[in-house]
């Protein structure tokens, strides 16, 4: 509805042009030099007047007074920053679908089932210097889907986003949004079990039972079948199969929750089956209870100071990331949202305003501690030699609220260049002209709205925690 | 944290006492009195900036600014070196104060009436003193808000308030600032949610659209005849005496045009039908939210109607838009000769990250200079109450903010901050959970 009047447009052909500039963008040089900038390594200090190599996709070298092949792109970054790119541990980004909400437990559904690679947000979010996403499944279950992590490689197809090596994750919620809190009652449907904290407990204790048993037979099958040929194997759980690999610790849990008592819950709830919660997402309360989030080895992934949206919240602060930083917790900031994701760098930068974490703690809350957070530091998170070629360069210091993006790479490639973005602006406003007086795009007679294609996704994705009670 | 202790150690010896009071004291608000900024910054705003100067206020007000200060005998006094002097800032687009928890918690959201023509709902009525999202963001140096109702097609009366005092007289600037209109959009109801669903083709669209506008078109008309009634009456008390009508009655100034009247519009129909209707109302228009105000900068320019943009930080409207189209907004607007304010459009929560919209801005064409206007003098122009707020000048309102850098900078502290003259503490709901929670063992 909110996109009734552009719906007067072909949208499918308008929105591929992006796609197809980028395209062309790409087509770049497999060798890029990056002269003489100021590079925030993240992991080795802020190195000044330094050129940073990207070849075949990777970091090649990072120092002074580099040299390149003949062929190489040379950019002549003076004046200017490069970090890694940023990465969004918590987003919906080109998600068709979010929420398989209709039963508590929907270990069985996967988000790379429902990829959108044509999601403009995605290239927003390029702009803003983002080069990898964790895709969750929503928060209206208390045990969601299975996530999945990606590279941002606006225009080409969904599988080329998939981050190889990502470990598998999987999406848990708890509190208002699994109990539906803000779901009105329907007269005559019965609310959806759990409807409070208590059962939201035993809804994730009575799916690892299960999925413990079911592991149990699998268990005795593998070790009988070595003897028997002949035995029957037991019956594939598509449910319980991505609970026991959280057991056999090959799947990441990321658990989405907001109160003191429900984190101390699922702490004592996975140490009790033996598993590992990787992240707690959003945690809010997470400075009330920050040294047994600590000692559990989980990480949060926050926002940097959104708080008093429902009554989960109202207890939030924006020191949150300062307290469970200093006492030892892998803290990264997320958006979870296609707004915010195109201002991450302000959102770290709050943690210094906010509690005084280092330049380099704040970094690393949008680089290198969510690249843990996904099982990817060896390939992403700070400018290293050998590392991913993920950067991006900067105008000036992304801590600035005057810094913007120039230059976007993603292995090595230009996925968003700004003034690629501003030079092909006259000629899509001449295209866009076009295609309004097309035939076809014009409204027939009578008043009648011109037939348009049906959209893809849901029409909004921003602020989906603010305005969707089950999205995130 | 460290950094607020030291304020504390500091101003402790300097004034003799402690800078206003807790917040956890609400019941008090500090007294007015004569303080002194010495060899601070100065962003006049309104003038050059004073590299290094002196703010003398008294009594609530700004009582001289400049480089050859007297400080009077008796006023406490700040030690401003290494730190800068703004106007406080001003968010002309909130719900500040009506809505504490807006999801789960209905008992405390008081933005929206029922029904679609509420004129009579004035925010200064409901608007909470000692909501926790006051504090929390007049400690981001943010001193003023409009708060404004949400609800239908004529939402009700904004205020503009201090956010600081006990009762809401206390905190009222104009109590009734302006009436608030949410222009209908085309194919969707009056504004919020609750609108109606799609209609099926573009002529129902637009009739529908038509059937919105002239409810408010009627109202108004309707408060027109009751104004002119009354004024006949007063003039010749022979004729029938009008029954008053408590609804129609607030409406009369705005449809004289003795207010401004606010239309929430953000794409282009909305905001040419709003400007279209205020013409032949003959209203004095301002546009809230103006999403799409640079695609009509130059009719905005040529009725001199001014635009507070809330959209900097929200996506572009349609997905073939430029990426930055909604940073660039406010530096189109500055071009074209529109005036304009930025606000975050938040209903409280968000408020406090003002300095973020502006800066966003400065980052995608407009200068900072401008950027700090866009969230001072700019507002305080377009209220109407640049004679009180929105730059230092002497006579001015002492809504001051004192930082340690750039305004609006992200990592920018505030050291001191004055509303109306008083000093207030730098504490909040959130810095008294940060400091029962950070020591925790």
């Amino acid at each position: 509805m909110k996109r009734f009047i552009s719906k007067l447009l072909f949208l499918a052909i308008v929105s591929a042009l992006p796609i197809t500039a980028a395209r062309a963008q790409r087509e770049t040089s497999s060798e890029t030099l990056i002269k003489n900038a100021t590079v925030l390594t993240v992991t080795r200090g802020t190195l000044t007047n330094t050129d940073v190599l990207l070849k075949n996709g990777k970091i090649a070298a990072v120092g002074k007074n580099l040299n390149a092949s003949a062929n190489a792109r040379v950019i002549d970054a003076t004046g200017k920053f490069v970090m890694p790119g940023i990465i969004d541990a918590h987003s919906h980004s080109m998600l068709d679908t979010i929420n398989e909400g209709t039963l508590a437990v929907t270990s069985m559904v996967r988000t790379e089932d429902v990829l959108n690679p044509t999601d403009v947000d995605l290239y927003r979010g390029l702009a803003g210097g983002v080069t990898t996403l964790n895709l969750l499944h929503g928060s209206a279950n208390p045990i969601g889907g299975m996530n999945s992590v990606v590279k941002i490689k606006y225009g080409r197809p969904a599988s080329e986003f998939l981050f190889p090596g990502a470990m598998p994750g999987i999406k848990f919620a708890l509190g208002e949004n699994v109990k539906r809190s803000s779901s009105p009652n329907t007269p005559g449907v019965t609310r959806r079990y759990p409807n409070t904290r208590m059962g939201v407990e035993e809804v994730i204790r009575d799916a690892f039972t299960r999925a413990r048993d079911y592991k149990r037979t699998w268990d005795e099958y593998r070790a009988a079948s070595g003897k028997d040929k002949n035995l029957i194997p037991p019956r594939r759980d598509l449910q319980l199969e991505p609970l026991v690999e959280i057991l056999q610790g090959r799947r990441y849990v990321h658990a989405h929750c907001y109160i003191a008592s429900e984190i101390l819950m699922l702490i004592s709830l996975a140490d009790e089956f033996g598993f590992k919660i990787k992240t707690f997402q959003h945690v809010l309360e997470g400075y009330k209870v920050a040294k047994e989030i600590a000692a559990h080895g989980a990480g949060a992934s926050i926002f940097a100071d959104s708080w008093g949206y429902k009554i989960e919240a109202y207890d939030a602060i924006p020191y949150n990331a300062a307290i469970m930083t200093r006492a030892g917790v892998v803290v990264s900031m997320n958006s979870d949202s296609d707004e915010r994701a195109r201002r991450l760098n302000i959102e770290a930068a709050k943690a210094m305003h906010w509690g005084d974490l280092t330049e380099e703690q704040a970094l690393k809350l949008i680089t290198l501690n969510p690249a843990i957070q996904l099982g990817v530091q060896e390939r992403v998170g700070s400018i290293e030699v050998g590392k991913d070629a993920d950067v991006a360069i900067w105008n000036a210091h992304p801590f600035s609220v005057y810094a913007r993006v120039d230059t976007t790479f993603v292995d090595g490639t230009v996925f968003f260049d700004r003034q690629q973005d501003l030079a092909r602006r006259p000629e899509l406003a001449k295209e866009r002209v076009t295609l309004e007086q097309a035939e076809p795009n014009k409204p027939p007679a009578r008043g009648q709205s011109p037939q348009t294609p049906g959209r893809r996704r849901p029409p909004t994705h921003e602020g989906g925690e603010f305005i969707e009670e089950e999205r995130p | 944290m460290k950094i607020l202790l030291t304020i504390l150690l500091i101003c402790v010896p300097v004034l003799g006492q402690q800078i206003g009071n807790p917040t956890t004291q609400q019941g008090v608000i500090p007294a007015r009195g004569v303080f002194a900024i010495r060899n601070a910054r100065i962003v006049t705003v309104s003038g050059a900036d004073i590299e290094s100067g002196t703010v003398v206020i008294r009594d609530g007000k700004i009582e001289a600014v400049g480089t050859a200060v007297n400080v009077p005998a008796n006023a406490q006094s700040i030690d401003g070196r290494g730190l800068s002097v703004y106007p406080g800032m001003i968010d002309a687009g909130t719900n500040m104060g009506l809505v504490e928890v807006p999801q789960g918690a209905n008992g405390t959201v008081d933005t929206s009436e029922v029904g679609e023509l509420n004129p009579n709902a004035k925010a200064i009525t409901a608007v909470n003193p000692h909501s926790a999202h006051i504090a929390v963001t007049r400690v981001e140096g943010i001193t003023n808000t409009l708060t404004a109702p949400t609800g239908g097609l004529i939402s009700g009366q904004a205020a503009l308030i201090n956010l600081l005092g006990t009762a809401p007289k206390e905190m009222a600037v104009v109590p009734q600032f302006a009436l608030v209109i949410n222009y209908p959009r085309i194919g969707f109801g009056g504004g919020g949610f609750g609108g109606f669903q799609a209609p099926v083709n573009l002529s129902e669209t637009l009739t529908a659209n038509e059937r919105q506008v002239d409810r408010i078109r009627k109202m108004l008309r309707d408060a027109e005849a009751y104004g002119r009634a009354l004024d006949a009456y007063e003039r010749d008390k022979s004729l029938p005496r009008p029954d008053r009508n408590v609804v129609l009655e607030p409406l009369v100034p705005y449809v004289r045009g003795q207010q401004p009247v606010i239309f929430r519009a953000d794409r282009e129909a909305e905001i040419r039908g709003a400007l279209k209707f205020a013409d032949e109302m003959k209203l004095k228009p301002i546009i809230l939210g103006g999403n799409d105000a640079w695609k009509v900068a130059s009719l905005l320019k040529e009725k001199n109607v001014p635009v507070i943009l809330t959209g900097v930080f929200s996506l572009p409207n349609r997905e073939d838009d430029a990426y930055d189209v909604l940073f660039e907004n406010p530096a189109k607007l500055q071009q074209a000769g529109v005036r304009f304010a930025i606000s975050t459009g938040d209903a409280g929560a968000e408020v406090r990250n003002l300095a973020q919209y502006a800066g966003m801005a400065a980052a995608y064409g407009l200068s900072k200079a401008d950027a700090v206007r866009a969230v001072t003098l700019y507002p305080a122009q377009i209220m109407n109450v640049a004679d009180r707020l929105g730059s230092i000048e002497p006579g001015k309102m002492a809504n001051l903010v004192v930082t340690d850098g750039d305004l609006l900078e992200i990592r920018t502290r505030i050291r001191y901050l004055f509303i109306d003259g008083r000093p207030v503490v730098l504490s909040s709901r959130h810095t008294e959970l940060n400091d029962a929670f950070k020591n925790r063992k």
